[in-house]
């Protein structure tokens, strides 16, 4: 009797149907209107990476230990300084960070003992070129221009 | 060009060798092979006499480039095999080295463990439960399963920083410590799952469709299953009760109260039912491993430098797909002298032939979706 019910009815295939009617409410739509409006992204989000800077003095926070590039799985970080004859410290000159090649698995973060590299909450990283994902050291210092999309 | 060789059935009749057969290609661009698998399959009409993989269109040499890594560096590697199950790719290596290394880890730290590997059980079975309703027809699924997903992916994103190749276990224990809300998110979605499971058998465990495109299709019997060493839902579904976690538990899994859910038939209707019961299993471990958080540090004793001393390791967990293993040497050096991978998916893909035989070219894709395969873990 159930199944003669279930197969003339169709109760088995209404139910289904309810359940994807019950999930059309307005007020349970979840989809984010991404270019319009940007979710925000967690805290710990691993995204573009950038160099620090002092608050105050503005000067480089990284003592060009070359531990980030050494930790990194791809090697694409390259460091160069310079000694520095007053303080007989190294003085850092260039910071080369391949974000094509990143993988952002966060070990350069992890490795840095003075907290100068740090990946951020960017994660718009499309260039027109390749070699505008190379990134040099005044690009990890101010980070990736924001970016307007209008249609 | 692969060499494929077909083997073809055995002779029943004469008749046999009269019949129209017909080679067809199926992928590696077909959205229904999950990726780049290709498949001939070789038919009589519309009924399948053997399917053939040609896999390798994925592969990366995964294993090749833990040889020029440290232990470190290769972490973040392991995350792109399973991408749908990262973070049990990394629980599977991390243990693997640590078991080189004898170390212990902390309590607190096996506890997070425990708890983000279930969720990340329950992103991958959602994943799964959604593209393989796809492949079958049912098109509602995908959508609330990913919404679901979004849940536990949003967990990961604030716990590790990074939503699918997650790297959020180190070596030793754990890198982060749990954010502020980390237990209440994580019983949000047990409570959330809970009431989503419900859902999703109202759309599907009752449908006609559903169970006339399931039941019986894609039999794989437990001697089978034990010939090919299939692992995981699908082992289960043929109604043998094997779970690593229970069998040789790691990582604290004697600690939580779960039961190994099994089905008899073992065809692709008893691999879903499954692998919904799995999933709210793994809403009762996070439960209670959430509920005994014990405090204490995340990190065991290991050096900032690896160098574990010259043997082998091999240790398998239970990944959302099966017998996940690693086997690593040392030779003593920074990097590892051989790693080695046993994925699930790929055990578990031999067994295609066997499934497909004898079944409907429609059902090959039924079958496809219920092994779980991950084309990334298959080619590595």
């Amino acid at each position: 009797m159930e199944n003669i019910i279930k197969t003339f009815l169709l109760t088995d295939l209404l139910k289904g149907l309810w359940t994807t009617f019950k999930n059309q409410k307005p007020s349970k739509v979840v989809t984010e209107q991404y270019p319009l409006a940007r979710p925000p992204v967690a805290e710990r989000y691993r995204g573009a990476p950038r160099l620090n800077n002092h608050p105050e003095t503005s000067e480089t926070l990284c003592i060009s230990c070359n531990l980030c590039a050494l930790a990194c799985p791809e090697q694409l970080i390259v460091v160069t300084s310079e000694r520095n004859p007053e303080t007989k410290r190294k003085d850092l000159t260039t910071f080369t960070y391949d974000v094509s090649r990143c993988m952002f698995c966060g070990l350069c973060e992890d490795a840095c003992p003075v907290d100068a590299l740090e990946l951020t909450q960017d994660f718009e990283l499309a260039t027109f070129t390749r070699e505008g994902q190379i990134w040099d050291r005044q690009m990890l210092e101010e980070g990736p221009l924001p970016v307007r999309y209008t249609h | 060009m692969a060499a494929t060789t077909l083997v073809p059935p055995p002779v029943q009749d004469d008749t046999f060798l009269d019949s129209n057969e017909l080679v067809l290609n199926m992928g590696p661009q077909h959205p229904s092979t999950h990726g780049v698998l290709r498949v001939i399959l070789k038919l009589d009409g519309e009924t399948v006499l053997g399917a053939d993989c040609v896999i390798g269109y994925l592969h990366r040499g995964v294993e090749k480039i833990a040889e020029n890594r440290t232990y470190q560096q290769f972490a973040p590697y392991v995350d792109r095999m399973d991408y749908v199950a990262a973070v049990s790719n990394g629980l599977g290596y991390c243990l693997a080295v640590e078991k080189l290394l004898d170390v212990e880890i902390p309590p607190r730290a096996q506890a997070v463990r425990v708890i983000l590997t279930e969720l990340n059980r329950l992103a991958s079975h959602l994943l799964w439960l959604g593209t393989h309703a796809l492949d079958i027809g049912a098109i509602t699924p995908v959508f609330l399963c990913f919404r679901e997903r979004e849940e536990v992916l949003s967990i990961f994103e604030k716990y590790c920083g990074a939503r699918l190749t997650t790297h959020a276990f180190r070596i030793g224990g754990l890198q982060y410590e749990t954010y502020d809300t980390f237990e209440k998110d994580c019983l949000a979605v047990c409570d959330l799952m809970q009431e989503k499971v419900k859902e999703y058998h109202d759309l599907l465990t009752g449908n006609r469709i559903w169970v006339r495109r399931t039941t019986g299709v894609g039999i794989l019997n437990a001697a089978d299953c034990k010939d090919y060493g299939v692992t995981g839902p699908v082992l289960r579904a043929a109604g043998v009760p094997w779970d690593l976690r229970k069998a040789q538990p790691y990582s604290g899994y004697e600690k939580y109260d779960f039961e190994i859910p099994t089905a008899k038939n073992g065809d692709t209707f008893d691999r879903y039912i499954v692998r919904m019961q799995e999933m709210e299993q793994s809403c009762r471990i996070i439960r209670q491993a959430v509920e005994s958080i014990p405090e204490g540090p995340i990190k065991g004793k290991v050096g900032k430098v690896i160098k574990p001393p010259p043997g082998e390791a091999y240790v398998s967990i239970e990944a959302p797909k099966g017998e996940l293993g690693y086997f690593v040497v040392s030779d003593g050096s920074l990097n590892p002298y051989r790693l080695r991978v046993r994925p699930p998916s790929f055990v578990n893909l031999g067994a295609l032939d066997k499934m497909c035989r004898g079944t409907l070219v429609a059902d090959v894709v039924a079958i496809i979706g219920t092994i779980d395969i991950v084309l990334g873990e298959v080619d590595r």
